[in-house]
């Protein structure tokens, strides 16, 4: 059975679990480096991304992070997390782990009030998703090896670049596991 | 179709606070320590609850222009107190884009009957509570995220581990009921029996439960999130410490790691002195923020 690791520094890691759990997976919450020799891909959950970013250094992960991706070891990044896999980040001259080819808008739908959520047509995924939208970013530019998996109203939503996956939406806030189950296969393959 | 406001939305907002830590503030230069501190929001206030403790007279909702520097400072959340019951401060704070409502007992209530139906919203609110039938009120008028109240701007933990164990306790206690035993429940706690019944069934409550109202140091973090709190506010903690940006940092640390002993003792050393607390014996019952609301 494989085993998916949820970075476990801050935010719906529980729920990321939950989801995991559910498509049959073993899952197992991560809060220090060393553990990530032990799973065979990693979720960056969602929460506050200048937060993550600033436990991710304090406790050392940023290279070992790197490495773990840079070993083919699948990665999925739901909001938070996609910031974190960018490359590039609109009006910020810094990145974060910039493992993904992708430019991304913080905050790009707009305050809380604004947040949504709506059903989502997710290529090789579902015509159907279920998707939160909280505070979300939004992908502005892919680079040429980055295939878009969802768009909402023409913003990208949802990418896949070779063993990386990431969604700007929170698969893991409801009871439609079929986002995670997607990475779940990849992590299988 | 796409909806806003839902209660999946809004719930949703607080389980991306989970294992982060809430900072008062009071104006844009302290929103900052707090967001390089590694806080998951702030909390726009014109004074922090010690000082309004201090000050005494009538707590208002803060002067939206302090609200709107805050929000201009951080890329972080930004939260915002009305006071209980008052329609038209809540209404204010949302218009102006603030991501989530505190309606909260730290201001001098508007209503000494009715809290704010949290439904008619689009922002999100988090209200305090002291036990499960408070919690179970709330959730029932449409909150969508809970915190302890404690006792605010003391330094004294003492209100908060007991408004935890309560709530916790009595949660125990209704998922081993049998469901005929709920309906009286609900009559002794004064609790929406739906909610009772919702909470029976999962195992826990809807919603985030976060520790609030004393919380002074590291370590105060640490037992709150020991205790089951889904995250910590600190009001008057950090910025009447001796030094809010080392304190901030460690109380993070704390949070994150709470069962860390090691680490919280190293990032306690020299972080300078914390807040001057309050024996909560010394407050006359009248000035208690505790016990406004019901």
């Amino acid at each position: 059975m494989v085993k998916i690791g949820v970075l476990g520094l801050q935010g719906a890691i529980a729920e990321h679990v939950r989801s995991v759990e559910a498509t049959g997976a073993q899952a197992m919450i991560i809060k220090h480096k060393e553990q990530l020799d032990e799973i065979d891909g990693l979720i960056i959950p969602g929460g506050e991304s200048t937060t993550m970013r600033r436990l991710i250094d304090k406790y050392d992960f940023f290279d070992a992070l790197v490495a773990f991706g840079k070993k083919d070891k699948p990665i999925f990044g739901t909001c938070a997390g996609l910031i974190l896999l960018a490359n590039q980040i609109v009006g910020q001259e810094t990145n974060h782990l910039a493992l993904m080819d992708i430019k991304v808008e913080r905050n790009a739908f707009g305050r809380q009030k604004e947040s949504f959520e709506t059903e989502l047509e997710i290529k090789g995924v579902a015509d159907d998703f279920e998707a939160v939208f909280i505070r979300a970013p939004y992908i502005a530019e892919v680079g040429p090896e980055v295939e878009v998996l969802a768009t909402y109203n023409d913003n990208i939503v949802a990418a896949q670049q070779g063993h990386y996956l990431c969604s700007a939406f929170h698969p893991e806030l409801t009871d439609d596991h079929r986002l995670t189950e997607y990475f779940v296969n990849m992590v299988k393959n | 179709m796409s909806k806003i406001g839902t209660d999946r939305v809004k719930r949703g907002m607080a389980e991306m606070q989970k294992g982060g830590v809430i900072m008062d503030v009071v104006n844009a230069e302290q929103a900052k320590i707090a967001e390089e501190a590694g806080a998951v929001a702030v909390m726009a206030l014109e004074r922090v609850p010690s000082d309004i403790r201090a000050a005494g007279g009538v707590a208002r909702m803060a002067d939206p222009t302090i609200v709107e520097e805050v929000m201009n400072a951080v890329s972080i959340p930004v939260m915002a107190k009305a006071r209980i019951g008052h329609i038209v401060e809540a209404r204010v704070l949302e218009s102006m884009g603030v991501d989530y409502l505190d309606e909260s007992e730290v201001l001098t209530p508007a209503d000494e009957v009715y809290h704010l139906n949290k439904r008619d919203f689009t922002v999100p609110f988090v209200c305090g509570c002291r036990n499960l039938g408070e919690a179970a009120r709330r959730i029932g008028e449409g909150t969508s995220m809970l915190r302890t109240k404690g006792e605010p701007g003391t330094g004294n933990i003492v209100e908060a581990v007991r408004h935890m164990r309560e709530v916790n306790g009595q949660v125990r206690t209704l998922v081993n009921m049998s469901v005929d035993e709920v309906m009286t429940y609900a009559k002794e706690l004064g609790a929406p029996y739906e909610v009772l019944l919702d909470i029976k069934e999962n195992g826990r409550l809807p919603v985030v439960n976060f520790a609030a109202g004393g919380i002074a140091t590291p370590a105060d973090a640490a037992l709150m999130m020991q205790l089951g709190a889904d995250g910590v506010f600190v009001g008057s903690g950090i910025f009447k410490s001796d030094n809010p940006a080392n304190f901030a940092r460690a109380i993070v640390e704390a949070t994150t790691h709470y069962e860390n002993y090691e680490l919280i003792a190293k990032v306690s050393k020299g972080i300078g002195t914390a807040m001057k607390g309050l024996e909560i014996g010394t407050i006359a019952p009248e000035e208690r923020m505790q016990d406004r609301g019901w």
